[in-house]
């Protein structure tokens, strides 16, 4: 992954020695790291480094969240709508206990974080002191390293390790573990940065005859199907998909981290895949011939049933992690290596073609999708609000511009089905995890991370209560972030299973809420509520064209599901569309 | 690829760091496998460690975990071989009371035959060494186990394999 904080902050690199405490070494080392923001909680174990950020306030800003959970998804946001690092900081105990979901949620969407957390003193690890816990134990399954420093002398090495690994290869979160004396101890630092570790190959080299018999298959295939993932965005490899699939004219699916890497409204991108994906893409990956799978990992809510997944298809595997191939699906070719450097060697080799016959299948099926479901979701013609029709006036008015950060749930199938992204990484959302909570720190750190973007949170009722006090880091940091509740008064997503699988029997999915734009008001938010179809359009062109940050709270109909659906462990070409 | 069950034998190079016990382990636990026996040892190298893992999985699933072990950073390299592939042993110790030894006569011909060796005599009991394949070790428990065994204690297998392994050149290039 081509890092930008690499890149320029590489004269930042300190080469001479100066004799300070560790505290201070480890904000030097952020420093080197190209850091200037970073999210986090003081608390016992980390006080001295929070008296260094003291001191370097007018090189680095921290950003006090309201709980550990909400600084580890704030740093996601960072680092999912840039690229780069992103940084959470914690004391020991509770506080990074607290950074653990934020931690496994970046691990398994591959995001690079950096996670630092005090310790208590060295000589008091293994006798229960005061909030102390194994972290490294804690953390050690959720993270791609991590590390226990002891020593003063250790920080450098360590923490410039951290950030190689973190945003090499498949990305990652790592932890750094740093007992107290440890930070009060001085010695004599410099710093260097990583530039390998003997034991760890990042990116595999991808070899010239796998994307060779890739292209065989391909120049061969009546009906291809791509389908990619959120590896063609971390490797930056939009550019290069794009034009494989112009080259080769193949209908073109992704994956719901893939979103935004291809925008919205090309021709040959054919929407979402996976349990409430579209229509098209998941019926006919039962029907192609060759299905070519980029920076993608082939999640049971992608694939549904495996032994009845794309059986008839040539699988063609572009990945970078050797662990994923053949991991859930077979492959015939795989092709290891940086998605960027293997589209572009695939390029020159693919013959041009168009695929009509082909893509107008899948269009055929789209018609049929749009009259049974996109219809009624965009177009209602019954009295409540469909969350389908705030996403398409948010589409509207920010011309498909805004990044949308979601949460998880309804709110989030229906907005990733329908967001309209003109930008790519501009759809940051907790996908493999599923962290109801997310949304809301994490559109503070992608707002934070990109000031001239619009960033638009859309959330559940039930997850916006998940971290509701990141309302106060957005108030105290004035973060313009613009917050809409899609509020159905359920878990909706529940909701819908236990009317479909359990009879309708709503155990504990109804949620009886508080006043959200009291609560909103009460940290300083603009805010407003509404419940009429006719106040849609105004409310949500206030929200966009507002200064600071706003809370939208809309109420929808309080049970409608999402559809496309492809029940758990049915084929991707049984999905129901009522 | 068969989806039978057999006993493997991992082999695993890796950094010598604390933590990457739990991190390996850890790899088996999330996936519900259980361990036959775990080795961790000074390699060929010094400052690398050679894990030796033996369990039962299909070829499909060892293929699976030794791509999630190879993934841990600090994994250098990791292998899977057939028992027809490795030349292993296994190592144990017997205490057992010394008067046995010149009261059962029997026993020393168990101890010579079975080609065990005594390690220390006292006046209250002896140890006896065997190194060997795990049923020639069981073999000499069963026999034992007649006359009493004050205590009994197994190693896990290590193992060497009978073809060259690629990763020697990979962790001379380290030496330098």
């Amino acid at each position: 992954m081509k890092d930008t904080q690499t890149l320029n902050k590489e004269e930042k690199s300190v080469t001479t020695t100066e004799r300070i405490s560790g505290s201070e070494a480890i904000i030097r080392c952020l420093l080197a790291e190209g850091v200037d923001l970073l999210y986090g909680y003081p608390g016992g174990a980390i006080m001295p480094v929070y008296d260094e950020l003291y001191k370097f306030r007018d090189q680095i800003h921290h950003v006090l969240a309201r709980h550990e959970q909400g600084a580890a998804h704030a740093a996601q946001g960072y680092a999912r709508i840039s690229g780069k690092v992103g940084v959470a900081i914690a004391t020991s105990g509770p506080g990074a206990t607290n950074l653990i979901t934020g931690i496994a949620d970046a691990q398994i969407d591959s995001t690079p974080l950096v996670c630092i957390t005090g310790q208590v003193a060295s000589h008091l690890l293994g006798s229960d002191a005061f909030q102390e816990t194994d972290i490294i134990g804690i953390s050690t399954p959720v993270t791609k390293w991590n590390h226990q420093i002891t020593k003063a002398s250790q920080i450098p090495e360590v923490i410039a390790k951290a950030f190689y690994i973190a945003r090499s290869g498949r990305p990652g979160p790592v932890l750094i573990d740093i007992t107290k004396d440890a930070q009060f101890e001085e010695f004599d630092f410099s710093y260097e940065k990583c530039k390998g570790v003997r034991s760890y190959n990042p990116v595999p080299e991808t070899d010239i005859d796998d994307v060779k018999a890739a292209a065989l298959l391909i120049n061969s295939a009546k009906k291809p199907l791509i389908v990619w993932g959120q590896g063609v965005i971390l490797s930056e490899a939009e550019k290069e998909l794009m034009a494989v699939i112009e080259k080769a004219g193949i209908p073109s699916a992704w994956t719901i981290l893939g979103a935004s890497a291809v925008p919205t409204t090309h021709p040959l991108n054919v929407g979402m895949v996976g349990m409430h994906g579209n229509y098209a893409p998941n019926v006919l990956t039962n029907e192609c011939d060759v299905l070519i799978a980029i920076g993608m990992r082939f999640d049971d809510r992608v694939t549904g049933n495996l032994d009845t997944y794309a059986k008839q298809a040539k699988i063609i595997h572009f990945e970078i992690d050797p662990a994923e191939i053949d991991k859930n699906v077979k492959t015939d070719v795989a092709v290891l290596g940086d998605a960027k450097d293997s589209l572009s060697k695939l390029l020159p080799l693919l013959n041009p073609n168009s695929h009509s016959e082909w893509h107008q299948q899948f269009k055929d099926l789209y018609a049929i999708e749009y009259n049974k479901v996109i219809k009624d979701d965009l177009h209602p013609t019954k009295e409540g609000l469909t969350m389908g029709e705030v996403l398409k006036e948010i589409n509207v008015q920010s011309q498909g511009n805004a990044a949308i950060v979601t949460d998880v749930g309804q709110h989030q199938m229906i907005a990733c089905r329908y967001a309209e992204f003109t930008t790519t990484r501009s759809n940051i959302t907790s996908g493999g995890l599923g962290t109801m909570g997310f949304a809301l720190p994490a559109a503070i750190g992608a707002k934070m991370s990109a000031p001239e973007r619009d960033v638009v949170a859309i959330i559940g009722d039930g997850g916006f209560q998940m971290n509701i006090q990141e309302l106060g880091t957005i108030f105290q940091q004035k973060v313009p972030v613009k917050i809409v509740v899609l509020n159905n008064e359920f878990l909706g997503m529940v909701r819908q299973w236990q009317q479909l699988f359990f009879d309708k029997r709503y155990a504990s999915t109804e949620m009886i809420n508080p006043d959200f734009i009291a609560i909103a008001k009460g940290y300083y938010i603009d805010a407003q509520k509404v419940t009429k179809r006719t106040d849609l359009k105004k409310a949500v062109e206030e929200m966009m064209t507002s200064e600071g940050p706003y809370f939208l709270e809309v109420a929808v109909e309080k049970e409608d599901n999402v559809f496309p659906m492809i029940p758990s462990g049915a084929s991707v070409s049984d999905v129901r569309l009522e | 690829m068969s989806e039978e069950k057999k006993l493997y034998t991992v082999s695993v190079y890796t950094e010598n760091n604390i933590g990457l016990l739990n991190r390996i382990s850890a790899i088996f636990q999330r996936r519900h496998l259980n361990l036959d026996s775990i080795n961790i040892s000074t390699s060929e190298i010094e400052n690398v460690s050679k894990w030796t893992i033996v369990l039962q999985l299909s070829e499909e699933r060892v293929k699976k975990v030794i791509g999630q072990i190879e993934k841990q950073i600090e994994v250098i390299k990791a292998y899977y071989h057939t028992e027809e592939e490795t030349i292993y042993q296994e190592s144990c110790l017997f205490k057992i009371k010394s008067h046995l030894l010149f009261d059962e006569r029997q026993i020393q011909n168990i101890i010579k035959e079975s080609n065990a060796r005594i390690v220390t005599v006292n006046k209250e009991f002896f140890v006896i060494e065997k190194s060997g394949r795990k049923e020639e070790i069981e073999l000499l428990h069963r026999e034992l186990s007649v006359f009493g065994i004050m205590q009994f204690t197994r190693s896990g297998r290590i193992a060497v394999t009978k073809d060259e392994m690629k990763i020697s050149k990979m962790l001379e290039a380290f030496q330098h």
